[in-house]
């Protein structure tokens, strides 16, 4: 026993050493970066020894899943904690953290190096992550949503897609096109709680039913007619001819079954298609169609999202931080990616640049134009019935829709589930969503 | 358990033993799942009949120990070991007050060390998070080592102070009597009593701070982070990842399963706290 | 440590009656005991006076400008929320379930064990070996390679495709932790069983008492001390499982799963709504209060007991 003593003793002196030198003293040339666990991040790690070997900068990533990455980046910059030198937000966040001076103005870095090109992006999405016209975060990819479908399975079962297809529509192949026996599902929607996760398709569809989350005067429309109509829909098709173990797909649990045949359509980010036509990661390459996002009362649906790089106000070497997210948006970026990983792994939705590249163009051309199609399109004028006093398409930009969403995604879910009855569900949101939309009445 | 025959039948023990060994291999099944399966290729890791047959590879344990996992593991260890020193320096002090030198309020004292035991928690999480915040520690390992120490330290005084009431009276009288002071009744005659209840209570905080995951996942981001954490990058199921999950959970458990298992009298001893001799 | 030594001359002979003596030897006694306590007070008992302190507000990490004084109306909020009531139901049947099952199969394993047969070591070694595996390791394997649909030992076993995850997600994560605790149940049984003596278990057979007889008469009597300590430790931990939900269901689908530690989490660090999660963090403290109330009592038996004797 004395024996397992002095080895304890001697082990912490030993580890003490070790640790002191791997976690306690970091250098200051270190820059801590936390980024989403998404594809095209993963392809930036494994490219960011590049940067370290020409900058000298070392780079260490916190690379998690969306839920857990977005926790750990919110509290740590609400809070203004400094444990992130660069940060991997949304155009959720960056208007809202901007306007709170959580984030480090871009302009003027962006002005100081030389053929970095912020004219370059995408107008919307440039637009969605600035706050007084000022850019407060820069976009790594941007997308829209869009509806994938295998175009052989369509023509055996004889079916065509229209050129702007309607959710009723998208329900009859689902059930058309549901096969049950081969493993194959009419569609993939996502279930899986959270609110970047299964509430940002379903606001979608329950903005072109012509539902809101809130009128213009914060009164809480969830138990309104039309939002229980979208989410009856939403429920129903998945139940009914959506994927097996719904409640738990997220963007990634989709995605897998997609590639793997075990899918008819999809209705998701348009990010997706990358994924689609990379035979590292597909079997059914060259099989897709993409039509644009179905609607019902609205022209569009889509919704824009985008995963953009900022500086919290209180990180540390702020030169070394914008010297790597320059690095990681800027034209050359795409350039290598393309010429390592192959063009359809390329950050899309971004840069109007990439899409004059010729290689990209070639590889991208069955989801090219819809995926800028769907940006160009989405706007609250284009997707929504009537005008709500937040911004943002399937997300209501402000501070407490983390929460409210979260809990009314997993009312949602239960629903899909069956655990809980529609009307259920949306008896509980409308009283979390109520309790939110009090504070802002409030203040009014 | 009422149908097995007498002892002295040699085919029931025999059918019994049988039983157990079945009954324990069904067990840890998933475990010794687990090393197979960090010794396969990903392909092999998918496949539906499962293979218990495969040319092994060191391919997973490579990857894993060629990337990021050794800072987690070097935290780990710092963490464990500074945690359950402290626990045992102000941990032995209080267990020999409240067991041989006992005053008014003992009672108290222990109801209220278990007390903080049964405090869920989660329910300091936010101010916690806030303290280490301002007091600097945020994402540092000293934050886990004073939290470890005090999640430990009831439950360690508690088992120590059972063995140091093994310790006979009659002993430490015969000591005195002789005109021991403190000191030499303490490495004498109390201390080699005592000696292997401590080493059972350090392996039990030991355990306890190597596995803790809710402190670890919530105060650490991107230095201080344990193995445990170092597991969360795994919750995704996006693309093959199995063998390599296999892999560092085998990494990850090991140092504690080897400790475990070669002190296993000590593990039982630290449980009963001191029950059985 | 050299002050302690001043006092023991005195001591006559009884190192119990330490109450008859004067102030500053008391004192002195206590001096040991001090590091411990003010170290525990301040790490574990002022975190959770914020967190009363912060239940009163309104509070939005992200929000703000949004932190006001709002009496109880978070303690209203919390118990007219239908996911909290789940989720604290959730953890009552995960608690009770848990620490049922993993005790009842600790004993039967422990019987197994207490006897000499061929690889008994070996045997116990294996048994152990759950307890010792990280609880966050355990988690993940289970969801993947036990429970998953298309390529888990559960499909492969039942032949079924079930998505166990999300038809029974609060009886799967119970399984991991019933097999995480399992063990430890087993091991303290076990130690019970081996301080049994010899010459009752005995006598018994010599009276003639059936195995049945003896197990019902004198082995359980002799146990209950250990079962309590075993249910007592299982549920102080159990209450607050957090990785198995975290890292297998993430408390779904919707709230199927979830428990009160896993709700708070969520509450405070996805939804960043401080006076809510700290109202619910103070309603579990005081329900946690009650029911350790009688908790603590046979705590007090079972040593009172242990420690009594010797």
């Amino acid at each position: 026993m004395r024996k397992l003593l002095t080895l304890l003793a001697a082990t912490s002196l030993l580890v003490t050493g070790c640790a002191g030198a791997g976690s306690l003293g970091t250098g200051t040339s270190t820059l801590v970066i936390a980024i989403v666990a998404n594809p095209q991040m993963k392809d930036a790690i494994a490219l960011a020894p590049e940067f370290e070997k020409a900058t000298g900068i070392n780079l260490k990533f916190v690379s998690l899943p969306e839920n857990q990455v977005r926790a750990k980046i919110t509290a740590s910059t609400a809070t203004e904690g400094g444990e992130f030198d660069v940060v991997m937000i949304s155009n959720y966040e960056a208007p809202q953290w901007a306007a709170n001076g959580w984030l480090e103005n871009l302009e003027p870095h962006m002005a100081a190096t030389p053929g970095y090109d912020e004219g370059d992006f995408i107008p919307s999405i440039k637009q969605s992550l600035s706050y007084r016209n000022e850019m407060y975060a820069v976009p790594f990819y941007g997308e829209s949503s869009f509806l994938a479908y295998r175009k052989d399975l369509f023509e055996k079962a004889g079916l065509t897609m229209p050129a702007r297809p309607t959710w009723p529509q998208i329900a009859d192949f689902a059930a058309k096109l549901d096969d049950k026996v081969h493993g194959v599902a009419g569609i993939c929607l996502r279930g899986k709680p959270g609110w970047g996760e299964s509430l940002a398709p379903f606001t979608t569809v329950a903005n072109t039913f012509g539902a809101q989350w809130f009128d213009k005067d914060w009164n809480a429309k969830l138990t309104s007619p039309e939002f229980a109509e979208a989410a009856k829909f939403y429920v129903n098709l998945i139940r009914e001819h959506g994927e097996v173990g719904a409640s738990s797909a997220g963007f990634s649990e989709c995605g897998t079954r997609y590639t793997q045949g075990q899918a008819a359509m999809w209705y998701d980010a348009t990010v997706m298609a990358g994924t689609n036509e990379d035979p590292a990661s597909s079997k059914i390459v060259g099989k897709s169609g993409y039509a644009p996002a179905p609607v019902v009362r609205t022209e569009a649906s889509g919704w824009l999202y985008t995963w953009a790089l900022g500086i919290p106000k209180v990180a540390k070497d702020k030169d070394a931080a914008w010297k790597f997210m320059a690095w990681m948006t800027d034209k050359a970026y795409v350039q290598k990616v393309g010429h390592t990983y192959g063009w359809n792994r390329v950050p899309p939705g971004v840069r109007q640049s990439t899409y004059a590249i010729p290689e990209y163009a070639e590889a991208a051309k069955a989801y090219a134009k819809p995926t800028l199609d769907g940006i160009a399109a989405a706007n609250q004028q284009k997707t929504m019935a009537n005008p709500v006093p937040y911004p943002g398409i399937q997300f209501v930009g402000i501070p407490e829709f983390q929460d409210l969403g979260t809990r009314v995604s997993q009312q949602l879910s239960a629903a899909i589930a069956g655990r809980e009855s529609v009307e259920d569900a949306l008896k509980q949101s409308q009283d979390y969503a109520q309790t939110v939309g009090d504070s802002y009445k409030a203040v009014q | 358990m009422t149908t097995v025959a007498p002892r002295k039948r040699q085919y029931g023990k025999g059918s019994l033993t049988v039983a157990t060994w079945v009954l324990a291999i069904l067990f840890v099944f998933p475990l010794l799942w687990m090393i197979l399966t960090a010794f396969k290729q990903e392909a092999d890791a998918y496949t539906d009949p499962p293979k218990l047959l495969f040319s092994p590879t060191l391919h997973q344990i490579g990857n894993v120990l060629g990337g990021s996992f050794l800072p987690y593991l070097a935290n780990s260890a710092f963490v464990t070991v500074l945690s359950t020193l402290l626990v045992l320096l102000l941990g032995v002090p209080a267990a020999y007050a409240l067991s041989l030198a006992p005053v008014k309020g003992t009672s108290n004292a222990l109801g209220f060390f278990l007390s903080t035991k049964m405090l869920p928690i989660v329910a300091a999480i936010i101010p916690l998070y806030v303290i280490s915040q301002n007091t600097e520690l945020l994402d540092t390992v000293w934050a886990l080592v004073i939290l470890y120490t005090s999640m430990n330290l009831p439950l360690a005084i508690w088992m120590m102070r059972s063995f140091f009431l093994e310790v006979p009276h009659e002993m430490i009288e015969a000591g005195r009597i002789d005109g021991a002071n403190l000191p030499t009744l303490l490495r004498k005659i109390i201390m080699p009593v005592v000696a292997p209840g401590i080493a059972a209570t350090a392996l039990i905080c030991v355990i306890f701070s190597w596995t803790e995951f809710f402190y670890a996942v919530n105060l650490t981001a991107a230095r201080a982070g344990t193995v445990p954490v170092f597991l969360v990058g795994f919750i995704t199921s996006e693309g093959l990842y199995w063998a390599q999950l296999s892999a560092a959970a085998l990494l990850a458990s090991l140092p504690v399963m080897i400790v475990g298992w070669i002190a296993q009298n000590h593990l039982v001893r630290g449980l009963s706290m001191g029950a059985v001799k | 440590m050299s002050t302690l030594s001043v006092s023991t001359p005195t001591s006559a002979s009884q190192v119990k009656v330490a109450e008859k003596r004067g102030l500053s030897t008391a004192a002195k006694r206590r001096l040991p005991l001090l590091p411990a306590l003010v170290f525990v007070i301040a790490v574990t008992q002022l975190p959770f006076l914020l967190t009363v302190f912060y239940s009163f507000q309104s509070w939005n990490l992200v929000r703000p400008g949004s932190r006001h004084f709002v009496g109880l109306d978070n303690y209203v909020d919390v118990f007219s929320d239908t996911t909290f009531l789940v989720a604290l139901l959730n953890t009552v049947v995960l608690t009770v379930v848990c620490v049922f099952v993993a005790l009842l199969l600790g004993l039967g394993l422990a019987i197994l064990l207490d006897r000499k047969f061929f690889g008994r070591g070996v045997v116990r070694t294996l048994l152990i070996t759950p307890f010792l595996i990280l609880p966050a390791a355990g988690a993940l394997l289970w969801k993947t390679t036990m429970f998953d649909p298309t390529y888990g030992l559960l499909h492969f076993v039942f032949g079924t495709d079930v998505d166990w995850l999300s038809e029974f997600p609060l009886a799967a994560v119970m399984a991991q932790v019933v097999w995480q605790w399992t063990p430890f149940m087993m091991l303290l049984i076990l130690a019970g069983l081996q301080s049994q003596s010899k010459e009752v278990l005995e006598a018994a057979n010599v009276d003639g008492a059936g195995r049945w007889r003896t197990f019902v008469s004198i082995t359980l009597p002799h146990l209950s001390r250990f079962l309590q300590l075993a249910t007592l430790l299982g549920a102080i931990y159990i209450v607050n499982s957090f990785d198995a939900i975290f890292l297998m269901t993430q408390g779904g689908p919707g709230t199927a799963s979830t428990n009160l530690p896993y709700y708070i989490y969520q509450r405070a660090f996805e939804g960043f709504d401080v006076g809510q999660s700290s109202a619910m963090g103070v309603i579990v403290v005081i329900l946690t209060m009650i029911v350790a109330t009688f908790a603590l009592r046979l705590m007090f038996r079972t040593f009172s007991v242990s420690g009594g004797i010797k």
